[in-house]
C-alpha cells in the first residue's frame, strides 16, 4: 500500500534522527573564584613575647572534608595582643589574597570576635569608609586568670552596621550572610 | 446516534452556457473516515430552488440540468461546509466526501460542544479561555490551582510550580501547542516557562494515562492549546490589561488573529508584565519584583484533509528572589526561622536585584498532518527549544554582576503520530518520538557546576486504542516503551567522590584526574515500559463511572543524579546520587460523576503506589569554613499517595450558585512508615456566586479558601552547635505553618461596544481581610509571610 510506504519512511526518519553524534570535547574545570579557604589570625603581644597563630583551612570548600583548625600555642594572661587577619583562596596557585576584596568593599564586611568563659575581650583597630569597624585589624586583651575557652571569628557579608551594638562588635543584630565562621579552642596561662 | 445528517448542496448554474438542459448530475455522499454512505442527506440547488436527498446508499441525482460550471456547496450539520466546483457535461457523476466524526466537531466549530477532552477514561479537567484569562497577570501554577487536586509548590510568589495529586517537577509533563516543554523542570525553583496568555484552553490529566505525551508523567500531564481557529474569513483579537495594588504591578496582553475560509490562519500575541516588591500585611517583601515579556506567532493552514502549523514563541522572565532568603550558613537559617519577619526589609522598589533569575525560553515548532481516506490521520512534528537560565547570587568584587548559574539547554525533538479512526467505534493510535538534548553549563561563572554538561537521547514508541462498546461503555488501553540515555561529563571534588564511595563503585568512569577535582563520564541507559487502561460507564443520563489503571516509569533527572553543591536559599548542600534507579508508579483511580442542570458533582479518588520513589532528605551536617550546613541527599524509598478530589456545583436559582472544591491527600513512606515531605494539606474552597444577565451580564463570587495545617510530615529537624551562643540549637525545618482561612472576591461586567466588540471589566480582591499566613508548600515560608490584600482591576477587550 502506498500509504504504508510513505508512513514507514516517516517513522524511519524519526529513528534516523537519533543518530546525531556529539563532539567529545571535555568541559573545562571551574576553579571557584570567591572561595575563602584559609583564615589566619596572627596575634602579636604588644610588649613582646610569643606570637600566637590561629588558622582554619578548608581546601575543599563546600566539600565533605572538615576544615583543619590549628592553634599554635597558649595565650598569656593579662596581655594585649595586636591581631591581624589574612584570608586566602588556596585553590588557586599562587594563593589569592582575599583581604584586598574585603578592603575594596569594606562597608559591606565586618568581622565579629567572641570568646567563651570570658577569656578575652576584643576591640576593633581599623575602620571602613564610613568610620565603622571592619576587623581585619583588632586588639585582643586576655583575662587575668588562667583557663580555657573558645574564640569565634565570624565574617558577615552585608551586615547592618548601623544596627544596635554592631559598632561595638556585638553580632546579635548584625544580620547579613555568614562568609566565615571559625571557632578556635584556646588555653590561657 | 452521532450522525446528525443534513447535507445542503447548492448548485449554481452558469446560465450563459445553457444550451443543453437535459443533463443529470448524480453521485454519492460518503463519510471521509470509513467510506460509509451518508444517508438522508438533503441536496439543494439554490438558484433553481431545487433540492434532493441522498438515499440509504448515499446516492443522489438531480435531473434536467444545463451543461456548464456548477458551484455546489455541501454543508453538514456540525461540520465544515464544503464548496466544490463541478463541470456538468452530459450526465455527470461525482463523489462527495464529508467528515462528520463526532470528536472532530470541536476542531471545526468555534463553539463546539463540550467534548474537548483528550482522554476518555482518565481523570481529566478542562480549563476554558475565560478561566485562563482571569489569571492573565499570573502564572500557569496560579491558574491551575482552581482545579481540585492541583496545588502548587512555590519559591515566593513568582516561581510557582503546579503540583498534581502531590507530585510535581519532573513527574509532570507540560505540553504547549504540541511541544513537550524542556526547561530544566527538575528544580523546585524552576517555574515552567509558559506565558499563560498563549493558551486558549488547558487540559489537566491526572496520572500517567496520556501515553501519547510521554510515559514518565507519574503526576500528570498539562496540555496547553492555542485557541481554536475557525475556518471563516475573519479578523479578531483581544487585549487584556491588568493593574493591581500589591506589587504596584500591571500586565498587558494582546492577541490578533486573521483567518481565511480557505484554511489559512495567522495569530500574533505579545504580553508584558511588570511588578515591584510585593507586600505581606505587615511588611514589604524586599526584592520580589518581576519583569516578563513574551510574544508568539502561530500560523498555518488547516483543513480537514491536511494542514500544517508553524509556531514560534519567546518568553523572558526576570524574577527577583526575596533578599532575606539568601543566607550564609545554618546559624543564619536559625536566625531567619526564629525571626518574626525577614531580616532585610526595605522600601518599595521595582528593582530586580540579586538573588534573581533571568530565564529565556524559545520554541520553534513545525507540524504537518494529512488524512488518508478510509484510513486515518498522520502527523509529523519537529520542534526545537532553547532554554537559557541565568541565576544571580549575591557575590562580591568583580563577580558581583556575574551569574552563578549559566545553563543552556537545547532540545530537538521529532514525533510522528498515526491515528486510525476509519471505524466509528474504535480508534487506534501509533506514535514514535525521538529527542536529542544538550545541556551546557558555562564555566565562566566561577562557580562549580551544580548540573553538569550532558547529552540526552530519548526514543519513545506507543500504541493507544480506544473502543466504544456501546452507548454506555467506552474502553481504552495503551502501551508505551521509552529508551533514555544520558551521557554526562561531570567534575567531582575528589573529596566528595571518595565520601560518596564512588571510587569503589564508579572508578572506571573517571577520565581525568586534576588533583582536587576529577572529570568523570557517567553514562546511563534506561528502558521504561508504561501502560494504561480504563473504562468509562455511563449508567444513565446523569451518572457516570470511570475506572483507570496506569503503570509508569520515570528515569532519574540530571539533578537527582548529579546535583552537588550549596543552595543558598535553603542553606543546605544538595547531593545527587549516581546509584539512583528509575521509579515505578502503579496508579488506580475511580471517578464518579453526577451531572444534572441544577446539581453536579465530580468525585475523583486515586491510589498511587510508587516503588523507588525519589525524594531528597537530610543525612547529616558538614562543617565548612562558613560554618555548618545540613546535607540533603537524593534517596529512594517505597511510597504511596492516595486521596480524593471533590468538585460540586449547585445552582440555587437563575442568579445564585454554590460551588465547592476540596482535596484531601496523604503521602506515606511505606518502607520507613513515616509521612512524605511536601505533601499538600487538606484544602477546601467554597464559592457563593451571584450573576444577573440584566445588569450588564454581571457576575460575582465570594470565595472562601481554607487550608488546614499539614499534621503528617517527616521530622527532619536536627541540632546544630551555634558558636556565637556556644549552644546546641534545634533547627526546625520541618514544622508546617498553621492552618489559614482567606477570603477573595471576584466580579465582572460586560459592555457591548458594538456587535463585534465588547469590553469586560473585572474587579477582584484577594485576601480581603489582609490575613497573615504562611503556606507549607512555599519554600520561602521560613523567611516571610505570604501575600497580603490585593485589589485588581482587569479590562478585557474583545474585538
Amino acid at each position: 500500500m502506498k500509504t504504508f510506504k510513505k508512513l514507514s519512511i516517516l517513522f524511519l526518519s524519526t529513528l534516523g534522527f537519533l543518530a546525531c553524534s556529539n563532539d567529545d570535547d571535555n568541559p573545562t574545570p571551574v576553579n571557584e573564584e570567591e572561595v575563602i579557604t584559609t583564615l589566619t589570625a596572627v596575634l602579636t603581644p604588644i610588649s613582646g613575647g610569643t606570637t600566637v597563630t590561629l588558622q582554619i583551612r578548608d581546601l575543599d570548600g563546600d566539600g565533605p572534608n572538615e576544615p583543619d583548625l590549628t592553634v599554635s600555642g597558649p595565650l598569656v594572661i593579662n596581655t594585649t595582643y595586636n591581631g591581624s587577619l589574612t584570608l586566602l583562596n588556596e585553590t588557586e596557585s599562587p594563593a589569592e589574597l582575599i583581604n584586598s576584596e574585603i578592603e575594596e568593599e569594606d562597608d559591606e564586611h565586618q568581622f565579629f570576635f567572641q570568646s567563651s568563659n570570658n577569656i578575652a575581650t576584643f576591640t576593633y583597630a581599623d575602620s571602613d569608609r564610613n568610620s565603622n569597624p571592619i576587623g581585619l585589624e583588632f586588639a585582643l586583651i586576655t583575662a587575668s586568670s588562667a583557663g580555657s575557652g573558645n574564640i569565634t571569628v565570624t565574617l558577615r557579608h552585608k551586615p547592618n552596621k548601623a544596627a544596635s551594638g554592631v559598632f561595638e562588635g556585638d553580632i546579635t543584630n548584625a544580620g547579613g550572610e555568614t562568609d566565615i565562621e571559625a571557632t578556635f579552642p584556646v588555653t590561657l596561662q | 446516534m452521532k450522525y446528525y445528517v443534513l447535507i445542503l448542496a447548492c448548485t449554481i448554474l452558469n446560465l450563459a452556457n445553457s444550451q443543453n438542459c437535459t443533463s443529470k448530475f448524480f453521485g454519492e455522499v460518503h463519510d471521509f473516515h470509513d467510506g460509509t454512505p451518508i444517508v438522508a442527506a438533503a441536496i439543494y440547488i439554490e438558484n433553481l430552488d431545487k433540492y434532493t436527498t441522498s438515499d440509504i446508499n448515499g446516492k443522489f441525482s438531480i435531473d434536467n440540468l444545463c451543461d456548464g460550471k456548477l458551484t455546489i456547496v455541501v454543508s453538514h450539520l456540525g461540520c465544515e461546509t464544503k464548496r466544490l466546483n463541478i463541470l456538468i457535461s452530459g450526465d455527470t457523476f461525482f463523489e462527495i466526501n464529508l467528515e462528520h466524526h463526532f470528536e472532530e466537531l470541536s476542531e471545526v466549530k468555534v463553539e463546539g460542544t463540550s467534548n474537548n477532552k483528550l482522554t476518555n477514561t482518565s481523570q481529566e479537567i478542562l480549563l476554558k479561555s475565560e478561566d485562563i484569562e482571569r489569571y492573565s497577570a499570573f502564572s500557569l501554577g496560579d491558574a491551575l490551582k482552581q482545579i481540585s487536586g492541583v496545588s502548587s509548590i512555590n519559591t515566593g510568589n513568582s516561581i510557582v510550580k503546579p503540583v498534581i495529586n502531590g507530585l510535581h517537577s519532573s513527574r509532570i509533563i507540560v505540553m504547549t501547542n504540541g511541544v513537550r516543554l524542556q526547561d530544566q523542570e527538575w528544580g523546585i525553583e524552576h517555574a515552567p516557562n509558559i506565558d499563560l496568555n498563549t493558551a486558549g484552553s488547558i487540559n489537566v490529566i491526572k496520572g500517567a494515562n496520556a501515553l501519547a505525551f510521554g510515559g514518565d508523567a507519574i503526576g500528570g500531564v498539562i496540555v496547553l492549546k492555542p485557541s481554536n481557529i475557525s475556518l471563516i474569513d475573519s479578523l479578531y483579537g483581544n487585549t487584556i490589561i491588568n493593574g493591581q495594588s500589591n506589587g504596584n504591578g500591571y500586565s498587558l496582553n494582546s492577541s490578533l488573529t486573521k483567518t481565511y475560509q480557505k484554511g489559512w490562519y495567522i495569530n500574533g500575541q505579545a504580553s508584558i508584565k511588570r511588578f515591584g516588591d510585593f507586600e505581606t500585611p505587615n511588611y514589604n517583601l524586599t526584592n520580589t519584583g518581576l519583569k516578563s515579556s513574551g510574544f508568539s506567532i502561530n500560523t498555518g493552514f488547516k483543513k480537514f484533509e491536511q494542514g500544517f502549523n508553524v509556531f514560534y514563541s519567546y518568553l523572558n522572565n526576570k524574577i527577583a528572589i526575596l533578599r532575606a532568603s539568601h543566607i550564609g550558613n545554618i546559624e543564619d537559617l536559625v536566625n531567619a526561622i526564629n525571626s518574626q519577619q525577614p531580616l532585610v526589609v526595605e522600601g518599595f522598589s521595582y528593582d530586580i536585584n540579586s538573588p534573581r533569575q533571568d530565564v529565556t525560553h524559545q520554541i520553534i515548532k513545525a507540524d504537518f498532518y494529512k488524512r488518508f481516506k478510509k484510513f486515518g490521520r498522520v502527523e509529523l512534528q519537529y520542534d526545537f527549544q532553547n532554554n537559557q537560565r541565568f541565576e544571580y547570587d549575591i557575590r562580591v568584587g568583580n563577580d558581583r554582576d556575574k551569574a552563578a548559574i549559566d545553563l543552556t539547554l537545547k532540545t530537538h525533538s521529532i514525533r510522528t503520530r498515526l491515528k486510525l479512526d476509519s471505524k466509528s467505534n474504535t480508534t487506534n493510535e501509533f506514535g514514535v518520538s525521538a529527542a536529542y538534548q544538550n545541556n551546557f553549563a558555562n564555566p565562566d561563572t566561577g562557580v562549580r557546576r551544580i548540573i553538569p554538561d550532558y547529552y540526552k537521547y530519548d526514543l519513545g514508541v506507543f500504541v493507544i486504542s480506544g473502543m466504544r462498546l456501546n452507548d454506555k461503555i467506552s474502553l481504552d488501553y495503551g502501551f508505551r516503551y521509552d529508551f533514555n540515555r544520558i551521557d554526562a561529563k561531570k567534575f567531582y571534588q575528589t573529596s566528595r567522590w571518595i565520601e560518596r564511595g564512588y571510587d569503589q563503585d564508579f572508578g572506571n568512569i573517571v577520565i581525568e584526574d586534576l588533583g582536587s577535582q576529577l572529570l568523570t563520564n557517567p553514562i546511563f541507559n534506561y528502558h521504561n515500559i508504561s501502560a494504561s487502561t480504563g473504562m468509562s460507564y455511563k449508567a444513565d443520563a446523569y451518572n457516570t463511572f470511570i475506572f483507570n489503571y496506569g503503570l509508569s516509569n520515570r528515569a532519574p533527572n540530571p539533578s537527582e543524579l548529579f546535583s552537588d553543591g550549596l543552595h543558598h536559599s535553603a542553606a543546605r548542600i544538595e547531593l545527587g546520587d549516581l546509584r539512583i534507579k528509575k521509579e515505578t508508579s502503579n496508579r488506580v483511580s475511580g471517578t464518579y460523576q453526577y451531572n444534572k442542570k441544577s446539581f453536579s458533582i465530580n468525585l475523583e479518588a486515586f491510589y498511587n503506589h510508587i516503588s523507588d520513589y525519589l525524594f531528597i532528605e537530610p543525612i547529616g551536617t558538614e562543617q565548612t569554613i562558613r560554618g555548618a550546613f545540613p546535607v540533603w541527599s537524593n534517596n529512594q524509598t517505597n511510597a504511596v499517595l492516595f486521596g480524593i478530589d471533590i468538585t460540586a456545583n449547585y445552582k440555587i436559582n437563575e442568579q445564585w450558585s454554590f460551588n465547592n472544591k476540596s482535596s484531601f491527600i496523604k503521602g506515606r513512606d511505606i518502607t520507613r512508615e513515616q509521612a512524605l515531605i511536601d505533601i499538600p494539606s487538606f484544602k477546601t474552597v467554597n464559592v457563593l456566586g451571584y450573576s444577573n444577565k440584566k445588569w450588564l451580564d454581571f457576575n460575582s463570587e465570594l470565595q472562601s479558601e481554607l487550608v488546614l495545617r499539614q499534621n503528617d510530615f517527616p521530622n527532619n529537624n536536627f541540632e546544630v552547635f551555634i558558636p556565637r551562643t556556644q549552644e546546641m540549637v534545634l533547627v526546625d525545618v520541618s514544622s508546617p505553618p498553621p492552618a489559614y482561612h482567606i477570603l477573595h472576591f471576584q466580579s465582572d461586567i460586560t459592555l457591548n461596544l458594538s456587535n463585534k466588540t465588547n469590553l469586560n471589566i473585572g474587579f477582584n480582591i484577594t485576601n480581603i481581610f489582609n490575613v497573615s499566613y504562611r503556606e507549607y508548600l512555599n519554600r520561602l515560608r521560613y523567611f516571610a509571610d505570604d501575600l497580603g490584600r490585593n485589589f485588581m482591576l482587569q479590562l478585557k477587550l474583545n474585538y
